[in-house]
């Protein structure tokens, strides 16, 4: 028996998601008194798959296949359940990225088992097991017990942290049995702006709204970004006049994310833009409304024009840089 | 060309969420029920590729009867017909296994689904129908078009976007921008009454598992206000007395 963890990579690499879902995956298998072992699939390089015994992988499953080098959910579906019955898993974790959230169900109605999706804390296992989820759009948390004996859990980025557990990583081989039916899906084009920190992973998160009156003013809200080294996201309606692209809309029919610091400049703060943002650590809102519904929910708020806020933002951001490097 | 849509009917994205006194229910009365936010974008863009082709739009529901105007409401938006299964959904495998049973003896072309529903927030359905028939699936899709016999797709991939080719039939987990959200206009809605809406019961799936309770999220401390003038010392309050950065 043991506890497997779908190692996700990104052109060979592993990112800190997939480092937050081993650490997941080591406190369960300590918990339970199991080994951990990690699956990796596609080209990943020997030193980097070493890398995951720092976090607690006991074994790590090669599964090198050049048809696997980009993610395919049915193939690598295939590959995680013959995985997880190879080692007679009781839980399967992975991140909840968008792959994740893609392969998770997969995998689950492979084994039978119960899935526990978006999680964003640790499962309790005292007798039964009990896993805690957003729900209504962060408007609230819903508790699941899972009933089935195997259970495929995908935890959301920056709901855990990275914990350091040192552990062998015995690297083996593993071949999967992949039929032509899981090719049926072909990467055309895969398209990664290089220099872009990716939202839903972002610990710092800087987003602005209407109150920027058009998107020619976005470049201090770029800059703002780039100095904290925060990723950019929008509100809806930015998004839906075509300001900023979809993928940086948080809100409830958005991304919803929890990153460590999230700063909203002229986003009044609707309830279907809190829901996704909601479970971020620390919310500071600029806003030039003293009535902002916003402000209600925030940590720390500055009253005035984003125009004039977010330059003294840039000087503030550009000082502390200074004085912490 | 048939496309499935599949309905979820969740509270309206204002409604104030309210749970019974020992916190294992939502409390429905007094609220508004929409389709589901991603689903309509599902359903405009089944429309608009059935209509060129003559093909039909069927939306399908996992719900009790109270349900319905919820799935009349899809029709007035201009699917052809729509089923509701008689039942009351316990989780994402279940209705999963409902859709599936259904899709498996109706050969559609394409399964469309939202990527997320707005009340559980789970996104395991579209995968899991997939699953269940053996057919591709593809999540976070935000733009599909047909190309022969196979459909392409573009989803969100962390910092970027993947094209993907697909072979027909498919599951597609729909995101924004695939299509506007189409509005009823009166003649649809005036049609919507006389569609075909089929009951269907639902089949025996094994009970995987159950919610137990909700809870509220713990409100913030009260806010903190920075004067403008000292807005540039806000990283310094960031780091002192909140250590995220």
């Amino acid at each position: 028996m043991s506890v497997i963890v779908f190692a996700e990579n990104v052109q060979g690499k592993f990112k800190k998601s997939t480092f937050e879902a081993v650490s997941y995956a080591k406190a369960i298998a300590v918990k339970l008194n199991l080994p951990l072992t990690a699956v990796s699939i596609g080209q990943v390089a020997d030193a980097e798959l070493s890398g995951l015994g720092k976090y607690g992988a006991d074994k790590v499953l090669n599964c090198k296949n050049e048809k696997l080098n980009n993610f395919n959910v049915q193939p690598y579906a295939s590959v995680i359940a013959q995985a997880a019955k190879a080692e007679g898993a009781k839980v399967v974790v992975m991140g909840a990225s968008f792959s994740g959230k893609g392969v998770a169900p997969r995998v689950a109605v492979k084994l039978s088992a119960g899935l526990g999706e978006n999680l964003v804390d640790l499962p309790r296992m005292d007798g039964s097991f009990e896993v805690k989820k957003g729900a209504y759009s962060g408007k609230a948390f819903e508790y699941i017990e899972i009933l089935a004996d195997v259970k495929v859990l995908s935890v959301m980025p920056n709901s855990y942290k990275v914990v350091e557990n040192p552990a062998a990583a015995a690297i083996s081989s593993f071949d999967a049995q992949l039929t032509d039916k899981d090719f049926a899906l072909t990467v055309k084009e895969t398209v990664r702006a290089s220099d872009k920190i990716s939202l839903p992973d972002a610990e710092l998160v800087v987003s602005a709204g209407r109150g920027m009156k058009g998107p020619e003013n976005w470049g201090m809200i770029e800059e703002l970004a780039s100095l904290l080294g925060a990723a950019t996201a929008c509100s809806k309606p930015v998004s839906d006049a075509g300001w900023r692209p979809h993928s940086e809309h948080v809100g409830q029919t958005g991304i919803a994310i929890s990153p460590n610091l999230y700063i909203a400049i002229g986003i009044s703060g609707a309830i279907q833009h809190l829901a996704g943002v909601s479970s971020s650590k620390v919310i500071v809102v600029v806003n030039k409304d003293p009535e902002a519904p916003f402000f209600k929910s925030a940590d720390y708020g500055i009253l005035g024009d984003a125009f004039e806020i977010v330059p003294r933002l840039i000087e503030g951001a550009k000082a502390f840089k200074a004085s912490h490097n | 060309m048939k496309i499935l849509v599949c309905i979820s009917h969740v509270p309206d994205t204002t409604a104030k969420i309210t749970f019974t006194p020992d916190n294992k229910e939502f409390v429905s009365s007094g609220v508004t029920f929409i389709i589901n936010p991603y689903d309509e974008i599902a359903l405009a863009r089944a429309i608009e590729l059935a209509e060129p082709a003559k093909g039909s739009v069927t939306a399908l529901h996992v719900g009790d009867a109270s349900t319905e105007p919820t799935l009349r409401k899809a029709l007035a938006i201009g699917a052809t017909d729509a089923v509701r299964i008689n039942a009351q959904p316990r989780d994402g495998y279940y209705t999963a296994k409902q859709i599936a049973q259904y899709a498996s003896q109706h050969s559609f072309d394409m399964i469309l689904c939202g990527r997320e529903s707005s009340d559980h927030n789970g996104s395991s359905v579209p995968a899991m129908v997939a699953e269940f028939l053996d057919i591709p699936s593809v999540m976070f899709a935000k733009k599909l078009t047909l190309e022969g016999n196979s459909a392409v797709m573009e989803r969100e991939i962390e910092g970027g976007k993947e094209v993907i080719s697909s072979s027909l039939p498919f599951v597609a987990g729909v995101g924004e921008g695939m299509a506007e959200p189409k509005i009823p206009n009166m003649r649809g809605i005036m049609s919507a009454r006389t569609k075909p809406l089929a009951v269907v019961e639902p089949v025996d799936v094994p009970q995987l598992s159950k919610t137990l309770r909700y809870e509220k999220p713990e409100a913030r401390s009260s806010v903190k206000m920075i004067a403008a003038e000292e807005a540039a010392g806000l990283f310094n309050l960031l780091r002192e007395e909140k250590k995220v950065i």
